[in-house]
């Protein structure tokens, strides 16, 4: 299992990529998207939409179900990936690089854990 | 604690992703995913393990008289070696399952039904015998494989002779040797596409599985999942029990009309279906999203604003690339063309009706 050092992670397998203090990249990990299957459908925020802690900002779907996704951090919907429109499955292909929405203003965040704790965290729930 | 098929211990070693299904522990998908696998299937060949279907043995001097009294189609020109699909009802109409008929002899049928309703089948066909029958649940003593896609025949010539093949749709041979071992051969299945349901001992299932997976190689087989055979199945719009047929679903509301005979002299359910083959005002259409999301199996459908039903089944369709469902809906809705809007997790998504079934292949 993928999980880049220098991203940080959540408990519903989020992560988190910081570009500055208060604006960060957000997307799915690998355990995530190895477990939904083949993405087909992305639902994503609007531009300047607010969102907080904990906040379902937008759901993937595979072939088979949907799955809410969660924000590990409150701040506002800077950009969104409309390349995943097109093509969802670069979420299964390259999860990492396969970010959905960029967070700017970010007020609050999550108990977030580094790529070290989540990989602990992923053999616990195993 | 569900049951494992005698092919459990493969589907671990394939690493396929393990889901209860109806009390069965089967792959939902392989390691490859469910659009790879459906696509294996369309173009090439899948493999896959539907041991948790359900088998029966009617056999006797009046194995064909209780089988035409519970079935809806006309089993009286059927041959030796040829299948019947058919409906089972109840007296008011309601499905109780579908079925695949088998006509080894005169005196002797093969009756395939849904795992998650053997139990309720075995029940009603047991206390609706007619004269003298021995009936029989075998669901344990077999197990079966599903050979699909337009290589299969060229896969399956590799393990058997040719003259062991059934040629035409829906026939079937028995105790003809796969790889050796004996088994029921039966062209038929559930994607839409040509293939064989292969029925064998379950001790000899892991041995012909490995077998046509290694035959398969060159010609792309590869093994499929749950997943691939439900997207299969509702491109091609076969109906699933519990989604397109149900006890308050009718044949005619589910377009399968056709396995009604109403001139056969007696069955169950005949009276009640007369009357509902001029009564039914609501029908099973296909549907195809216009807007961007997916429905799933219970979002409301509304026409302008009144409800008009429900999504019976809904998913991705790979073949197509759009979101494909199917719905029980007024006749005056069925016309090709028509939109409705579908309520999917409170967004309203216009859907539009489109010609049955959603694929079929170039014969």
């Amino acid at each position: 299992m993928n999980i880049p050092n220098d991203y940080f992670y959540s408990k519903s397998h989020e992560w988190i990529k910081f570009l500055d203090d208060t604006t960060a990249l957000i997307g799915i990990t690998d355990f995530a998207q190895s477990e939904l299957g083949d993405i087909v459908f992305v639902n994503l925020p609007e531009v300047e939409d607010t969102i907080e802690v904990e906040d379902s900002f937008a759901d993937v779907e595979s072939v088979k179900a949907v799955s809410d996704i969660y924000s590990p951090v409150a701040g506002t919907v800077s950009k969104i990936n409309e390349e995943l429109f097109d093509s969802p499955e670069l979420i299964n292909e390259s999860p990492y690089d396969a970010w959905l929405i960029e967070v700017s203003d970010i007020t609050e965040k999550d108990d977030l854990l580094t790529a070290e704790e989540y990989e602990a965290f992923l053999s616990e729930e195993a | 604690m569900a049951q494992k098929t005698p092919l459990y211990e493969e589907h671990v070693k394939l690493n396929g992703k393990i889901v209860d299904f109806a009390g069965w522990m089967l792959p939902i998908q392989y390691k490859t995913g469910i659009i790879a696998e459906h696509n294996a299937v369309r173009q090439k060949a899948g493999l896959f393990d539907v041991s948790h279907m359900g088998e029966f043995s009617v056999t006797g001097k009046d194995a064909f008289s209780t089988l035409q009294h519970v079935v809806t189609m006309d089993l009286s020109d059927m041959a030796d070696g040829q299948i019947h699909y058919s409906p089972m009802c109840y007296p008011d109409g309601g499905v109780i399952d579908d079925l695949l008929i088998y006509r080894k002899s005169e005196t002797s049928y093969l009756v395939v039904v849904n795992a998650a309703n053997i139990e309720k089948d075995y029940e009603w066909i047991a206390s609706h015998l007619v004269g003298e029958v021995d009936f029989q649940n075998i669901s344990d003593q077999v197990a079966q494989v599903a050979l699909q896609g337009p290589l299969s025949d060229t896969i399956l010539e590799k393990v058997t002779d040719k003259k062991n093949i059934p040629e035409k749709y829906y026939t079937f041979l028995d105790q003809v040797p796969v790889a050796g071992r004996p088994c029921l051969i039966s062209r038929t299945g559930y994607t839409g596409e040509d293939g064989f349901e292969i029925y064998l001992a379950p001790e000899d299932a892991p041995y012909i599985w490995n077998t046509l997976l290694a035959a398969g190689k060159e010609e792309g087989l590869i093994p499929c999942g749950l997943g691939a055979r439900d997207t299969l199945r509702l491109e091609a719009t076969l109906p699933l029990y519990g989604h397109e047929l149900s006890s308050t679903i009718n044949p005619y509301q589910a377009k399968l009309g056709l396995f009604v005979k109403l001139n056969k002299e007696e069955f169950i359910g005949k009276e009640a279906l007369t009357n509902l083959k001029a009564t039914t005002d609501k029908k099973r259409v296909c549907l195809v999203l216009v807007d961007r999301g997916i429905a799933r199996a219970g979002d409301k459908i509304y026409h302008g604003d009144v409800p008009v039903g429900e999504v019976l089944s809904g998913t991705h369709s790979p073949t197509l690339g759009k979101a494909i469902a199917t719905a029980i809906v007024p006749v005056s809705l069925n016309e090709i063309g028509t939109v409705l809007t579908i309520d999917v997790r409170g967004k309203m998504l216009k859907a539009e009706v489109v010609a049955s079934p959603f694929y079929k292949r170039n014969q």
